[in-house]
């Protein structure tokens, strides 16, 4: 029986959370540590042509560039604490064409802003001048503030249009027959009305491949109908096995085969030469997250109250949070038990309550636990997020060679799309899969 | 004494989608040290996105300015300055921004959100949008990503900036979402041919393309332009005038065609076209500039692959000979090829009131 191997997936340091807002009330945001002479700036190109190198040098699948949301505010004023601003993605995955041969390149697109034949035509542009590496992850979910930004924007229906949005995407794909002649395209649905002809020829992959990221309901069912990956959040090994299974059987209703959809987690790592180490340098990061500044920023998030003046290594607030909603109450009911029974102050608290590293170990034991993940149907593959300016370098030269040592991830590329790496069908013929 | 003669090209391959021909025509036109090339685009037409491409040349060339047509009609405003900012981000400041609209019912159709428009209503949101993109690459004040550690701030919040722009068809909020771009703000350009866009050219534009088939028909256009950049309250020497030329020197050094060489190139219905050999194009460029009728020019070869490699291998190199084109990038970003200074920041002294939003 052959082994099975992984799919790896990497992001730039603190971007492609699946389910970032969804259960953060607190805006815990910053989930990669900014400070500190190797974290260079977010926006110089250098440093995705760097993390680009290093995924390839990894023979990663993909890389993904999340677009950036709204400036993150806090009390109306902009969110200090948090690293904020960054390149517009598809942009970005252009230049990189340019100083990669075989990663594939994915961007995050806003469902709610997108225009289908605007899209399609960025994506084909993007897999014919990479020769077929381009992915899109659709982003159902806005930030309300986007509206204020955009001419069309707000809509009721988020996920209907997005659904939407990748249907038509794929009909102006395919309008062009395999011999680049274009045909005339209409397509008329609750959110677009549109038709012509549509611009490009046939791109190497035919369609991009598409990601869609959730651990929900309204996540998983579209994903089956209509993804090639499926982001989810980590999860202990029972809990992502019955979520894999669940994902997978979803897809025979669409005619599609288990291996059609890749299931991959989002995942931190940390590593060290001990799993005592490993678990000091854990501890570590959080630390340097969550500074002062940015514990009394998220509790007064959740709290809905003003506390500058309050000290950051005392206790939690006295009183009650000014929120209404059920969600932001028990979150706060949470952290003041933790609090009460660890005896925490605020910021050992967020600190406590604040995500934990998803593998933390040596080397070794994080190879093993990652294969047994692909090994026991729990995952096809990870995207990893690095906290550590360095930490997909660690990662590539410390995790990758093990894996490969199991069999568990391949030892070089086989094919030149992003389709042939992740072993997902394409909508055309892929010859060097 | 005149400054030098600017320079630039258009790479436009039609029918042609991968990245290996664009990039080896950019390399050339660098070769030769012209200041920028044009990617033009439309939905009208088949072809990649333009600012695409020019990110993939991007990193396969270090000095000349890329300059993608990117249109206002369908498109979203925010998204537009965002790409054209990280165009400049990507390519360390050499990025431009040829501001176009799209006319025609076609186009409308293929978005399906508005009918199309006349021209002057397109070019006056087409304005806005060269306004509203300015102000949001100024959002961000430079340097406002501190990073400080010990304070644990990674913005100074008082010098990110919302915009609060009410267009006529749209508003949008800011700050952006990209950091002030190197050059501050990218070279905006506009073809001023068309009367409708001749305003925005004047007020937003930092390059000017106009069509002119002798010389003292390029003074006039030219001293029209500056003229109104002047009553719009900007000094008309921050706008460089290019005369943009369809050249065809598929001949090799034949002598130009009579009406073609020194008595200025022959009008035709896609705007005036010069026929000839590279030699004669130097003689027409030098006195043409020597005349000061131009501040350069914006060839269009017929033929691409043919004509700019004869046109930085034999016009320009001439005109390297004779003094009047540089022979290597002085500077790094495409406002230093032009002579432009980076512009201030409109809000920059922070925590002070944004300014009202005509001023300029």
């Amino acid at each position: 029986m052959t082994v099975r191997q992984l799919h790896l997936a990497a992001t730039p340091p603190g971007a492609g959370r699946p389910d970032a807002g969804a259960d953060d009330p607190a805006g815990l945001g910053p989930d990669a540590v900014w400070a500190g002479t190797r974290a260079g700036s977010r926006i110089a190109f250098a440093a995705y042509e760097r993390l680009a190198g290093t995924a390839e040098r990894g023979l990663f699948d993909f890389l993904l560039l999340d677009e950036e949301p709204p400036l993150p505010e806090h009390r109306g004023r902009p969110h200090e604490p948090a690293p904020a601003g960054g390149p517009e993605p598809v942009a970005v995955l252009n230049a990189l064409a340019g100083v990669t041969t075989r990663l594939g390149l994915a961007a995050t697109v806003n469902a709610a802003c997108a225009q289908p034949y605007e899209l399609a035509r960025g994506l084909a542009t993007l897999d014919h001048l990479s020769a077929g590496r381009a992915g899109w992850r659709v982003a159902a979910s806005a930030d309300p503030r986007t509206g204020a930004d955009h001419r069309f924007a707000g809509h009721p229906d988020p996920y209907g249009r997005a659904a939407e949005l990748v249907l038509a995407a794929r009909r102006l794909w395919d309008s062009v027959t395999p011999e680049g002649v274009p045909r005339p395209f209409a397509h008329r649905g609750r959110h677009f009305d549109i038709a012509g002809e549509f611009g490009l020829p046939r791109s190497p992959q035919g369609h991009p491949v598409v990601i869609r990221s959730g651990d929900s309901e309204r996540a998983r069912e579209p994903a089956a109908a209509w993804a090639d990956v499926l982001l989810v959040r980590h999860a202990p090994p029972e809990q992502a096995r019955a979520r894999y299974t669940d994902v997978k059987r979803r897809l025979a209703a669409y005619g599609r085969a288990p291996g059609d959809l890749k299931v991959m987690s989002r995942i931190t790592v940390v590593l060290g030469d001990t799993e005592a180490e490993a678990r000091e340098r854990a501890a570590g990061i959080r630390r340097l997250l969550i500074t002062p500044r940015h514990a009394l920023c998220a509790v007064e998030r959740i709290w809905g109250t003003d506390l500058s003046g309050h000290d950051p290594d005392g206790p939690l607030p006295r009183t009650e949070p000014r929120a209404r909603d059920r969600r932001t109450r028990a979150l706060a009911a949470r952290w003041r038990a933790l609090a009460e029974d660890k005896g925490l102050s605020l910021r050992e608290t967020v600190i406590e309550a604040s995500g934990r590293q998803s593998f933390v170990g040596t080397p070794g034991t994080v190879a093993a636990e990652l294969h047994r993940y692909a090994e026991e149907g729990a995952a096809d593959g990870f995207l990893l997020a690095p906290q550590l300016p360095d930490g997909l370098e660690e990662f590539v030269d410390r995790v990758v060679p093990l894996l490969q040592e199991r069999s568990a991830f391949r030892t070089e590329y086989g094919g030149g799309t992003l389709r042939s790496h992740l072993g997902v069908p394409g909508g055309t013929t892929d010859d060097d899969g | 004494m005149r400054g030098l003669v600017h320079l630039a090209a258009a790479l436009d391959l039609p029918g042609v989608f991968d990245a290996g021909a664009f990039t080896a025509l950019a390399r050339l036109a660098e070769r030769g040290g012209l200041d920028f090339v044009t990617l033009d685009d439309s939905f009208a037409r088949p072809g990649p996105d333009a600012l695409g491409v020019l990110c993939r040349v991007a990193p396969a060339t270090r000095r000349i300015g890329l300059v993608p047509t990117v249109t206002t009609t369908h498109t979203e405003p925010f998204r537009v300055q965002a790409a054209v900012a990280t165009l400049d981000w990507v390519g360390r400041g050499r990025a431009g921004w040829r501001i176009d609209v799209s006319v025609t019912e076609d186009e409308a159709r293929l978005f399906g959100r508005r009918p199309t428009a006349p021209a002057d209503a397109l070019w006056r949101e087409a304005d806005e949008v060269a306004d509203v993109a300015a102000r949001l690459w100024d959002s961000w004040e430079d340097g406002a990503e501190i990073r400080d550690v010990a304070d644990g701030r990674f913005l100074d919040g008082d010098r990110v900036h919302r915009v609060d722009f009410t267009g006529t068809g749209f508003s949008v909020r800011g700050p952006s979402t990209v950091p002030r771009p190197p050059q501050g703000h990218p070279v905006r350009v506009v073809d001023a041919t068309d009367a409708h866009a001749c305003a925005v050219a004047a007020r937003h534009a930092d390059v000017a393309l106009v069509r002119a088939a002798s010389p003292a028909q390029a003074a006039g256009v030219r001293d029209r332009l500056r003229e109104q950049a002047r009553a719009f309250g900007r000094n008309p020497d921050t706008l460089r005038v290019l005369v943009s030329l369809l050249v065809d020197l598929g001949d090799g050094e034949h002598a130009a065609e009579p009406g073609h060489g020194g008595g200025g190139p022959r009008p035709t219905v896609h705007g005036p076209l010069y026929r000839g050999g590279p030699v004669d194009l130097a003689e027409l460029v030098a006195s043409w500039h020597a005349e000061g009728v131009t501040d350069g020019f914006h060839f269009v070869p017929v033929e691409p692959r043919r004509d700019l490699e004869r046109l930085v291998n034999g016009t320009v190199a001439l005109l390297q000979h004779r003094g009047l084109f540089r022979t290597f990038y002085p500077g790094s970003t495409l406002r230093e090829h032009l002579g432009l200074a980076r512009p201030a920041n409109r809000y920059a002294v922070s925590g002070a009131p944004a300014v009202s939003r005509r001023a300029s």
